[in-house]
């Protein structure tokens, strides 16, 4: 191993922009997001009324976070018709895209453990604690539980993701210190730490998108030239080895770990183009075998 | 492929070697983390309970329910801070002792303008603030307490009023009681008095109160609403729902002793200390009779000299 930078050979042959393409595009979606809630509040334009949690779109669509009516129903509490529009329009939305989609192209704090991320990397910091990337289930099974036991949404009290993006839209106050506390932890304690290993939000959404059919595949995965940039950039590195080297033990090439989130900076980085959004069904074993051209691999 | 082949197997068979060990990992980094989560979770715990005490002059919204339910039911989305005509309403700040994110107004600073169509209660997905509410008079944000006598210049013999003027449900939730002033001697004191089941806690009497610092303040009905007991009878109401007819004076009731100070006679009264029992009383009845019922309702009989004068409903007001 060189001590080149990561993705140094994909700008090399697809160009800046052609290796940062998803990349751009998620920073653009969580930007477009962000800057429709905060455009009434700032210019009091009201296309987009409330936060995260439940939003009122152009005084029509309802979209609500499922998770947290989730925690409100089990603290003994039916919410009203336009919510439960909302969460159903939202859980149809992410059964299809895939759950962490909400990860990756819409939480506000993704930007944030994005760039302690890059940092570490930059940075050289090596040595990270060691938690069980399962940890984030257990969390959200306590959530959970906690809002059963105390009959409020306890989780709501103290969740950074929550926490900022309602912070940036009604007034963040001290809540800044809460989104330093995961920038730190992610850049000093924990590689992903946060997003990565603890956050329940994500844990939950991971378990909504489990069976989606929106996927990354390795579709081209004959091609991999093992240059390990991949597993570098990506957020949640054990999701892609089982398709990525699974041809031989009979594994497609599709990445079916619930915890893919869909970022797609895998397929920016990768200079020989292994990866590409597909579908969950083109995943016999043969795929991606030989080198083909990535047309007629995508084509069932 | 063969170094693929070679790779797996490499990897299987020191798998299949320590699977013991595995497991035993296993169950101590599941149990490890249960721990863990668990102090986790015995925290959050704590703090949720301290959240649940919200400050005295946070006040919620129209239609919000009790708070251990407003905390399990709102899902701090601001829809109701959005939809408020007047901007009354904030979402609490993580270093506010509000419980993070739930929507609260200050009286003193912005209070409640009792909209006709109550927006912020339509807006809310949840059903924290109770889409029941559709009479923005009914609603009980809190309630108004005229906190400061000594302050409240209506108490000090002033007609300042404005706390009344400016009740949206003027003599109804405030009225202005007549008191003699007995500084003076000579003038009327109006006491601005609440009455709780009128008073919605908008907060208006107290935004508009003229002291430096409010006299009359809007705070959490269950901290200041005192309950009289369920087994109170008010002798006048009772008087008046059965037609004006008293439920106790002809029934011949026992006037209780008083006890007077030493050597004070009062015509009528009776002095266990000097006056002889009378028949009837325990200690003056024959050996035999158990004074199970009181005179007049089948007892032994009614107490020499008990006039009408000092009636139990008299006795009672």
């Amino acid at each position: 191993m060189s001590s080149k930078r990561t993705g140094a050979e994909a700008v090399a042959a697809k160009g800046w922009f052609g290796a940062h393409r998803w990349l751009l595009a998620r920073r653009l979606s969580q930007g477009v997001i962000l800057a429709l809630f905060l455009l009434g509040p700032l210019a009091a334009v009201w296309i987009v009324k409330g936060n995260l949690a439940y939003s009122l779109t152009l005084e029509t669509l309802p979209l609500s976070d499922p998770y947290v009516l989730l925690q409100s129903l089990i603290a003994g509490n039916v919410p009203e018709r336009l919510g439960l529009i909302g969460v159903l329009i939202v859980v149809v939305f992410y059964l299809l895209v895939g759950g962490r989609v909400y990860c990756a192209w819409v939480c506000p704090v993704n930007p944030v453990t994005d760039l302690a991320g890059w940092l570490r990397r930059r940075l050289a910091i090596k040595g990270s604690a060691h938690v069980s990337r399962s940890a984030r289930y257990w969390l959200l099974a306590m959530t959970l539980a906690l809002a059963g036991l105390t009959g409020t949404i306890a989780w709501e009290l103290v969740n950074p993701v929550s926490m900022l993006h309602r912070g940036l839209i009604f007034g963040l106050g001290a809540g800044w210190t809460v989104v330093l506390a995961v920038f730190l932890f992610d850049l000093l304690v924990m590689s992903r730490g946060w997003c990565g290993h603890l956050c329940p939000v994500g844990a939950f959404y991971s378990l909504l998108g489990k069976w989606s059919p929106l996927r990354v595949t390795a579709s081209r995965r004959a091609a991999c030239n093992d240059c390990m940039d991949c597993f570098e950039v990506c957020p949640e590195p054990q999701v892609i080895r089982p398709a990525l080297k699974g041809a031989g033990k009979g594994v497609g090439p599709v990445i079916l770990a619930a915890n893919c989130t869909n970022c797609g900076r895998c397929i920016d980085v990768c200079s020989k183009d292994v990866f590409t959004f597909g579908m969950r069904f083109d995943n016999r074993p043969e795929n991606g075998t030989q080198t083909v051209p990535k047309t007629a691999a995508d084509s069932n | 492929m063969p170094t693929a082949n070679n790779h797996s197997s490499r990897a299987r068979s020191p798998a299949a070697n320590t699977q013991p060990l595995a497991r035993r990992q296993f169950v101590l980094d599941s149990a490890r983390l249960f721990c863990g989560v668990g102090l986790l979770g015995l925290g959050l715990a704590a703090y949720s309970k301290q959240a649940r005490a919200r400050p005295p002059l946070a006040i919620r919204p129209p239609g919000a329910s009790a708070e251990d339910d407003f905390l399990g039911a709102c899902i701090r989305c601001g829809m109701c801070v959005r939809d408020c005509p007047y901007n009354i309403l904030e979402l609490a700040r993580p270093e506010s002792p509000v419980a993070t994110g739930t929507p609260y107004f200050t009286a003193r600073t912005g209070p409640c303008e009792m909209c006709e169509d109550i927006p912020c209660v339509k807006a809310c997905p949840t059903g924290a603030l109770d889409h029941s509410l559709t009479d923005i008079n009914a609603s009980k944000m809190g309630l108004a307490v005229l906190a400061d006598q000594e302050t409240c210049l209506n108490f000090l013999g002033l007609r300042c009023d404005v706390c009344y003027r400016v009740c949206p449900l003027i003599d109804q939730a405030i009225t202005l009681e007549l008191r003699p002033n007995t500084r003076t001697g000579r003038h009327a004191m109006f006491i601005p008095t609440v009455h709780s089941e009128r008073c919605t806690g908008c907060g208006k009497c107290e935004k508009a109160c003229v002291t430096e610092e409010a006299s009359i303040r809007v705070l959490p009905a269950k901290l200041v609403k005192g309950s009289l007991g369920e087994h109170y009878r008010l002798g006048w109401e009772e008087k008046s729902k059965a037609g004006g007819h008293s439920l106790v004076e002809d029934k011949g009731l026992i006037d209780l002793p008083d006890r007077l100070p030493e050597g004070m006679k009062l015509e009528g009264h009776f002095d266990p200390g000097s006056d002889p029992l009378p028949a009837g009383m325990p200690g003056n009845a024959p050996a035999n009779v158990v004074p199970s019922l009181p005179p007049g309702l089948g007892g032994p009989g009614a107490p020499a000299g008990a006039p009408r004068g000092g009636s139990p409903s008299e006795a009672a007001r």
